[in-house]
């Protein structure tokens, strides 16, 4: 089970129609690959991120997969076109079942 | 023989530096778009042999300086988050926590760049480790942390944060003279099979390149820094540690009064530069 998760989102708050923003997002996870053994030689358990997900009012922008040899506090930068305002919402999938979200709203004039 | 092809090793690697490090010095250091850090300046009276110091982060690649230019994109701010809300948290039998005496981290904005300090009371020089373990074991009636632990660390680097772009201000005259001056024989002490002072690479040899990586001038300012290689926040005893081992030498412990007086001195050689904690280096 994975402490202190705490995901962290930038989203410009007002862009024009069709302006294509950049997003920042960043969760910290400790992502422990499941490689390592702890002093005594027994193998820690694999606890990672394994899906990131990026929705806009309801439509799919991005779904990644998530993998053991990708670092802890797991960074990525997207960009994504807005049509319209709305909500984005990011939701990251743990091993441990947990489901973590955010949203942020987006103003297009 | 072996004197020529040293030297014109040396040449070598300085001539290779030159195109290197040319872009990265022209730029500025502005965190967040607000707060304009100074990476170069004349140097202080007391420095003879640099006119101008300059801070580590003029040495690291573009990639590496962006990564400082915006707290979301520095992973130390990550561990300050963490150290803030420790901040916020009473613990030990006092009932205390850092905020009921100091307030808000952003008050204590003008105590990191004066330190490390002479404390009249103990009457020796402090470190902010020193300061932290001394509010929560007489304070708070908390356990003292280790050194080189992950809270002290985190804590550190708040108290840093909150003091970035203000100007290092370190007191080495008065009573602090003594512990300065102890800190500058270790500077330029050789140590190790390896027969290295701080100075051999860090005054005499800044620019070039040292394997694969630029020698930066071992400015201070930047403590406790976030290393790519640890992942982590590093604090600046246990870079002094990794320095003295690098030499093949017996390092000073964390925290020894050796170490208080190089990190003294060591703060001293940065004066004019501002305080840059917790910054991303290699």
């Amino acid at each position: 089970m994975a402490e202190n998760v705490t995901p962290r989102v930038r989203v410009p708050r007002d862009a024009s129609a069709g302006e294509v923003i950049t997003i920042k997002t960043l969760i910290s996870h400790p992502m422990e690959s499941g490689q390592r053994r702890d002093g005594d030689g027994n193998q820690i358990p694999r606890s990672i991120i394994n899906r990131f997900t990026c929705d806009f009012n309801g439509e799919n922008v991005l779904d990644a997969t998530f993998e053991p040899a990708i670092s802890t506090n797991p960074f990525l930068e997207f960009q994504a076109t807005v049509p319209e305002s709305g909500t984005f919402v990011f939701t990251w999938y743990d091993d441990d079942g947990s489901v973590y979200t955010e949203e942020k709203e987006i103003a297009v004039s | 023989m072996k004197e020529t092809m040293l030297k014109s090793a040396v040449c070598g690697m300085a001539l290779l530096a030159l195109p290197l490090t040319a872009s990265a010095q022209e730029a500025e250091l502005v965190i967040n778009g607000e707060i304009e850090v100074t990476t170069e300046a004349p140097a202080a009276d007391h420095m003879d042999y640099i006119r101008t110091v300059r801070s580590g982060w003029t040495f690291r690649t573009g990639e590496t300086q962006a990564l400082q230019m915006d707290d979301f994109d520095n992973p130390g701010m990550l561990y300050v988050e963490q150290a803030m809300s420790v901040w916020n948290t009473a613990e030990g039998e006092a009932g205390e926590s850092c905020a009921s005496c100091h307030g808000a981290p952003e008050d204590m904005a003008d105590v990191r760049p004066t330190l490390p300090k002479w404390n009249e009371e103990a009457g020796e020089v402090w470190t902010a480790e020193m300061y932290i373990n001394d509010c929560r074991e007489n304070r708070m009636q908390a356990e003292a942390w280790d050194w080189n632990s992950q809270p002290m660390r985190n804590m550190t680097a708040l108290l840093s944060s909150v003091s970035r772009g203000m100007p290092i201000d370190v007191q080495i005259d008065g009573p602090a003279r003594e512990t300065w001056e102890l800190g500058k024989e270790i500077y330029y002490t050789r140590y190790g099979q390896l027969e290295l002072s701080c100075a051999n690479c860090h005054e005499d040899n800044y620019d070039n390149l040292i394997r694969a990586d630029h020698l930066s001038q071992g400015q201070s300012n930047g403590f406790p820094t976030y290393r790519l290689k640890n992942a982590n926040i590093v604090s600046l005893h246990n870079r002094f540690r990794g320095c003295i081992r690098d030499t093949r030498g017996e390092p000073f412990a964390l925290g020894s009064p050796e170490f208080i007086a190089l990190e003294l001195y060591v703060a001293s050689r940065g004066l004019g530069l501002d305080v840059e904690g917790p910054a991303v280096r290699n």
